[in-house]
């Protein structure tokens, strides 16, 4: 039998391995409040990892994540592990992974880029490198330098 | 190579080899430029030029570069100023000047303007410079300068001084001559040095930038200095500007120790970076420089064009 630290879950998913402080934005990313949902969330920060050191955990009950959200993890978390639990066992296992393009997730930092200004565009970025995110404006070819403050 | 239909938005669109060509059409292009020869291969062909903010030179140099090739120029800067006020997005303002013109030349002061134009054209887009963003016709006319003045840009030590943080020129050219294999030396008061950025990006493109303040220890392996403008806007204490636009001034007793081959670059307009009694000396290429903006105008509007001269 497993030792947990939190109620186990029967169906959800475990976001592992999250970036040491990155927990409450990743909570954000999920759109998750105190008012909002109806089953548990558990949110471990500071916790140690066998791999990295420290590290934070989310565990959402009654969810699976669609790509989108996935996507905003991996700006936010890039070495975090998706953990599928169906019926109380891990029932799949990935990690998250930025495509080459992010287009809609995040805004551009820089006030003057085109794509702040009420053009009928998406803000879209080439992604240069992956953890740490590097990136680069479409449009006005800025790098983005507060990923977590300019998540949509 | 094919050119036909491409939009001209920044220079990394562009590879080496591609750079390397539309540099060899711009040469081609000299005798049609000083009117030495006539043609009319853009006849029939309109472009439209849209500026939403004031440049003289560029406008100009597009526009008789246009009227060299035999091309016919409308200015719809005027009107679409007047719907910009009523609240038009740059994307419609675009869609219309695409239906009454070929290509289309674009000045913006919002950075990524030329891409978004880009974006919702058919018809080729050349940036002519997107807020504090890119220019690529002024890196163009830029590496044609050096590469017509020197026979080569591999190898050139080449400084590049004044305001880097902000100069609109500098952070293209900067990475275009590292693409070229030019040795690069970046002279700035600190608070105007180039950005962390751009250094970056030099590196990953494999140059290995000097960074310094000091300009006279550079001066004498230099075979470029190229000057951008330090704006006083820049400076919150007028005092701090003068200090630093008179450190960095460039006269004849500053190229003393000039090798006799360097050549003095600058994108114009200057206010006082290059005393004026460096302009008869043969270091100084700025006039010159501005000319290659019609050879290579020329040449670009051709090969977006898809016409051969
Ligand atoms: N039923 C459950 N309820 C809550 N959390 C669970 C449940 N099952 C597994 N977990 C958590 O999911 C994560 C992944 O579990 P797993 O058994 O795959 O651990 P692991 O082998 O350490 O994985 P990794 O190699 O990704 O670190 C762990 O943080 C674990 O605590
Ligand atoms: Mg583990
Ligand atoms: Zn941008």
């Amino acid at each position: 039998m497993k030792e947990f630290k939190v109620t186990p879950i029967r169906n959800g998913t475990v976001i592992d391995h999250i970036d040491c402080g990155q927990a409450l934005n990743v909570l954000r990313v999920l759109g998750i409040n105190e008012h909002n949902v109806d089953s548990t969330v558990s949110v471990l920060m500071h916790v140690a990892s066998k791999k990295t050191g420290w590290k934070d955990v989310v565990k959402v009950e009654d969810r699976e994540l669609d790509k989108q959200t996935v996507d905003k993890i991996a700006l936010i978390s890039p070495k975090a592990t998706i953990d599928i639990i169906r019926d109380f066992n891990v029932a799949e296992k990935y990690k998250v992974m930025l495509s080459e393009r992010v287009v809609e997730l995040v805004r551009c930092g820089n006030p003057n880029c085109i794509t702040n200004k009420s053009e009928p565009v998406r803000p879209e970025f080439d992604v240069e490198a992956r953890d740490p995110p590097l990136l680069r404006c479409v449009y006005c070819d800025r790098v983005l330098d507060e990923i977590s403050e300019n998540l949509i | 190579m094919n050119f036909k239909d491409m939009d001209v938005v920044s220079i990394r669109d562009f590879s080496r080899a591609q750079i390397e060509e539309i540099l060899e059409r711009s040469r081609a292009m000299l005798p049609y430029a000083n009117g030495e020869k006539v043609t009319r291969a853009l006849e029939g062909k309109i472009l439209g030029n849209l500026f939403f903010e004031p440049s003289t030179r560029t406008r100009l140099s597009f526009e008789s570069a246009a009227n060299r090739l035999g091309a016919k120029v409308i200015d719809v800067s005027q009107t679409s100023t007047t719907s910009i006020i009523k609240g038009e997005t740059l994307a419609d303002t675009i869609r219309m000047v695409e239906a009454y013109s070929d290509v289309i030349v674009l000045r913006h002061p919002h950075e990524g303007a030329a891409r978004l134009a880009a974006h919702f054209s058919r018809k080729p887009v050349i940036n002519a410079g997107d807020g504090a963003g890119s220019h690529p016709t002024q890196t163009l006319l830029d590496l044609f300068t050096i590469q017509e003045e020197l026979g080569a840009i591999e190898g050139m030590n080449v400084i590049i001084l004044g305001d880097l943080k902000y100069g609109r020129t500098a952070h293209s050219l900067a990475e275009a001559l590292t693409v070229f294999g030019a040795e690069l030396t970046f002279v700035a008061p600190e608070t105007l040095q180039m950005p962390k950025d751009t250094v970056e990006q030099v590196r990953r493109l494999g140059g290995n930038p000097r960074i310094t303040d000091d300009i006279e220890g550079e001066i004498s392996s230099a075979d470029v200095l190229y000057i951008t403008r330090i704006q006083q806007e820049r400076f919150p204490d007028p005092a701090e500007y003068q200090k630093v636009a008179g450190a960095y001034r460039v006269d004849k007793a500053m190229l003393r120790e000039a090798k006799k081959e360097l050549i003095v670059m600058h994108p114009l307009p200057r206010i006082d970076e290059i005393s004026p009694e460096v302009d008869e000396t043969h270091h100084a290429k700025y006039f010159k420089q501005a000319f290659n903006g019609i050879p290579v105008r020329m040449a670009l509007l051709t090969s977006v064009l898809g016409v051969d001269i």
